[in-house]
């Protein structure tokens, strides 16, 4: 299943990517497409946050992670660099759990 | 040649050239972060170049690991994944203008359709868009690919990859990449209210759909909003040290 959904995920990107060179401009320059697609991003980031620090299949916990994802978040408004707040985020829950 | 610009400030092609390059290997870099996060979520050395080699997105390459590694149904990862790929529907619109490409280039064209290809693909003139666009698009391809294999090949090294807290890497990576888009309170809003649905959908659903379901609901209210903020960022930045730093920040940034 999971190269199932890697060949479908990656047709859908492509067609999409596609899709922007082929069709009609005024489809496209449609306001509400325009917004739809900035705040798209933004919704599914926000959930996939929530999730992935809080979520251990379908429990809600607060564990390491959710510490790692703190200090990260600490580092993003720090604007420290996209591998330093990987790194300080996985360093922080390596080290809780070892303690 | 535009001649609003003094010659002073003209860049020649070795330029653009140069300055994709320099894109494209930063943003190779953090590939071996995907390499690494992808290997820890359990996909195979194959499953994970594949995706770096077939969907070349970062967000959603991201997300669909996070997914399965989080006992979602692959599935609804694909889902996420296509979601986050809709703005290159919309780089596309612009860039179709100035490429003016047909079948099988356009094919090969689209594929390289990503942030820093169509963030570099704002020049002056056309001819040095379309080297912006072409080199910054296949340096990325050729490093974050490089670098997807590293990196998990590193994480393979280990027993149990976990033990390196790499599922706190994958959600701090979503912050980060979620920063920079963070620009009026209408999207902190949205933020928040997405985030509360998706929490709220955890025990109700299986895993992975909670994301579909608060992104269900964000498109819901997004199209009623009236967005404040300009959905095009300050265009008069695109040198590579300023497009570089954004894109260390935020790798899948919006084109600005």
């Amino acid at each position: 299943m999971t190269w199932a959904a890697i060949f479908v995920a990656a047709i859908g990107c492509y067609l999409l990517k596609l899709t922007g060179l082929s069709v009609p401009q005024h489809i496209l320059e449609h306001p509400k497409v325009q917004q739809l697609a900035v705040l798209l991003p933004v919704a599914l980031l926000s959930a996939l946050i929530f999730v992935q620090t809080f979520a251990e299949r379908e429990h809600l916990v607060v564990d390491a992670r959710a510490a790692g994802v703190a200090v990260g978040v600490i580092a993003v408004i720090l604007r420290a660099p996209f591998l330093v707040v990987l790194t300080l985020a996985a360093a922080t829950a390596a080290l809780l759990r070892v303690l | 040649m535009d001649r609003r610009y003094p010659a002073a400030m003209a860049t020649d092609d070795r330029d653009v050239i140069r300055d994709g390059i320099v894109v494209g290997l930063a943003t190779g870099a953090y590939g071996l972060s995907f390499g690494a996060l992808s290997d820890a979520a359990g996909l195979s050395l194959l499953q994970t170049c594949a995706l770096s080699l077939l969907v070349f997105t970062g967000a959603s390459q991201f997300a669909l690991a996070a997914v399965i590694g989080g006992g979602g149904a692959p599935m609804t990862g694909a889902a996420t994944a296509i979601l986050l790929g809709v703005r290159h529907a919309l780089y596309g619109l612009r860039l179709s203008r100035i490429l003016k490409v047909r079948g099988w280039r356009r094919a090969g064209a689209a594929q390289l359709v990503i942030d820093e290809s169509s963030a570099m693909s704002f020049r002056d003139d056309d001819h040095q868009s379309r080297l912006g666009f072409w080199w910054t698009g296949l340096a990325v391809f050729v490093f974050w690919n490089l670098a997807t294999l590293i990196g998990a090949l590193g994480a393979q090294t280990l027993s149990d990859p976990t033990v390196l807290g790499l599922d706190a890497a994958a959600p701090a990576a979503f912050v980060a990449l979620l920063a920079p888009r963070m620009r009026s309170r209408q999207t902190w809003i949205l933020a928040i209210l997405a985030g509360l649905v998706a929490i709220a959908a955890v025990p109700l659903v299986p895993a992975g759909v909670p994301v579909l379901v608060a992104a269900g609901s964000a498109a819901l209210v997004s199209w009623r909003m009236n967005l404040k903020e300009p959905l095009d960022g300050d265009t008069t930045r695109n040198d590579a040290a300023t497009v570089a730093g954004r894109m260390q920040k935020d790798p899948t940034e919006e084109p600005s």
